[in-house]
């Protein structure tokens, strides 16, 4: 119990740099999953080609991999000096983001031909056709699985503590090296995920319902 | 390969040629689902295509404004032949409405915004204009009291009325027809055809892939007879329906004519 009182600002500093890392890497991870799942079902067949092996390559990676290849590969080939925490945001923004391409592609396909065909018929370019008709329809479709893929994307964070970013997984570390109570390190840490991915959760309830009531 | 003569009696397309399918091929597989299609719509002229299913006259429909591609062959569509994917096809395409047998109406946009949404988008036109325009068009097909609910909420005629009324809001040179009333119970097929008829009446270029023969005889000025991918007879509706010249014609026509 005192481990938490005693050393609040560490907790604290944990528990933000948990939710401010994942919200980051959700955020690239989003972005880029969409422009993604665009791209593999563009008619451009380079494009699709580029989505599949993106998807391909990060999908089947393990995340601790890509965190080493983060930290010790990429400085090599581009010296940019990147800070631990863009490195972290980097790796877990890149694993996620073919995650959320095929959540968002399976979405799509949800949504029946003939919308996009009475699209085109009017005229409207691919672009206009994803995003103002079939996407917005792909939505409610992508919520629940998006909604999961996010809870996964706040756990992992817990890689980037192994590699010296502060966030919560990163404190339990310190405080278990100092020699606290395990058990209770544990419970606290495992607290504060609970709020972070229950917050997630209800987040993408809320807007299930939402969209439910827009349609 | 039997050889099967195509009997086209003089019926000259009225007006200047608008639509020009020439020689165009394409499979499905090793389905030859378009042979050689040769086919000329004029200006104001309403086409109509009827045959048995798997005939190919929907994916002759289709062709015209490159839903489907082509193996060979070529479709100019006012002198100009059909670009390749891209702007420029977008932009043909705006120039030629399509109605679908299953409507295809956006289902998360109100009907409104259905008819509105290609003007404002495509033709660049402002809202208000676009909208005015809407709710003319929605009124002409006899569903401006419906502007405001979405398409779920509509009963099946109107869904095609409002899909009818999209496609008039682009002010498009020639209406493509695929099959617009085999997905419609039976008591809602006539208010289709009936807005169908004053389009024709109104002298705009149609081409109507359709089972309602009835509709072929009092609004087509040509009828256009596919079997198995080929185009085997062309015809007034008046001597095609009293007097077929093929065999598969007359065939086709005896199964729906007398039951």
């Amino acid at each position: 119990m005192n481990v938490l009182l005693d050393h609040l600002p560490e907790f604290r500093d944990g528990f933000v740099g948990t939710l401010l890392l994942t919200l980051a890497s959700a955020a690239f991870a989003l972005v880029l999953g969409v422009l993604l799942a665009a791209f593999r079902v563009s008619p451009v067949p380079p494009l699709r080609w580029f989505g599949t092996v993106w998807v391909t390559l990060f999908r089947n990676t393990p995340l601790t991999l890509l965190f080493l290849v983060m930290w010790f590969v990429v400085p090599q080939i581009f010296d940019v000096g990147m800070s631990p925490w863009v490195k972290g945001l980097m790796a877990l923004g890149l694993y996620t983001s073919s995650f959320v391409c095929e959540a968002v592609r399976s979405g799509i396909n949800t949504v029946p031909f003939g919308q996009a065909e009475a699209a085109r018929s009017l005229g409207m370019t691919f672009g206009q056709t994803l995003r103002m008709i079939v996407l917005p329809q792909a939505t409610r479709t992508v919520i629940p699985p998006l909604s999961s893929i996010m809870i996964a994307l706040t756990k992992n964070s817990a890689i980037a503590g192994a590699f010296s970013v502060t966030e919560l997984f990163g404190v339990q570390k310190l405080l278990s090296d100092q020699g606290f109570a395990i058990a209770w390190i544990f419970l606290w840490v495992a607290l504060a995920y609970l709020v972070i991915t229950f917050a997630i959760s209800g987040l993408f309830r809320l807007l299930e319902s939402r969209l439910e009531v827009a349609r | 390969m039997t050889e099967v003569s195509v009997t086209k009696d003089e019926v000259p397309p009225t007006g200047e040629p608008l639509v020009v399918l020439d020689g165009v091929n394409k499979h499905f597989g090793a389905l030859h689902v378009l042979q050689d299609i040769n086919l000329t719509i004029g200006q104001g002229e309403v086409v109509v295509v009827i045959g048995p299913s798997g005939s190919g006259k929907s994916t002759l429909c289709r062709a015209i404004n490159r839903l489907e591609t082509i193996d060979s062959g070529s479709i100019a569509l006012d002198g100009k032949p059909l670009p390749q994917e891209g702007k420029e096809l977008a932009r043909l395409r705006a120039d030629v409405g399509m109605v679908f047998q299953s409507f295809n109406l956006f289902a998360h946009k109100t009907v409104l915004e259905n008819v509105t949404l290609g003007q404002i988008k495509v033709r660049k036109k402002d809202k208000k204009a676009a909208d005015q325009y809407a709710r003319k068009l929605l009124d002409r097909v006899g569903v401006g009291n419906q502007a405001d609910k979405y398409p779920a909420q509509l009963s099946g005629g109107q869904q095609q009325r409002v899909a009818i009324a999209r496609a008039l809001a682009m002010d498009p040179k020639v209406m493509l027809f695929d099959e617009p009333t085999s997905a419609l119970d039976p008591e809602m097929i006539n208010e289709v055809l009936e807005v169908m008829q004053q389009l024709a009446r109104d002298g705009m270029t149609m081409v109507v892939v359709t089972h309602e023969m009835g509709f072929a005889r009092s609004a087509a000025n040509r009828v256009v007879f596919m079997s198995d991918g080929q185009i085997v007879e062309e015809q007034s509706p008046e001597q095609f329906f009293t007097n077929p010249r093929s065999d598969r014609a007359r065939d086709f026509l005896s199964k729906i004519l007398h039951h």
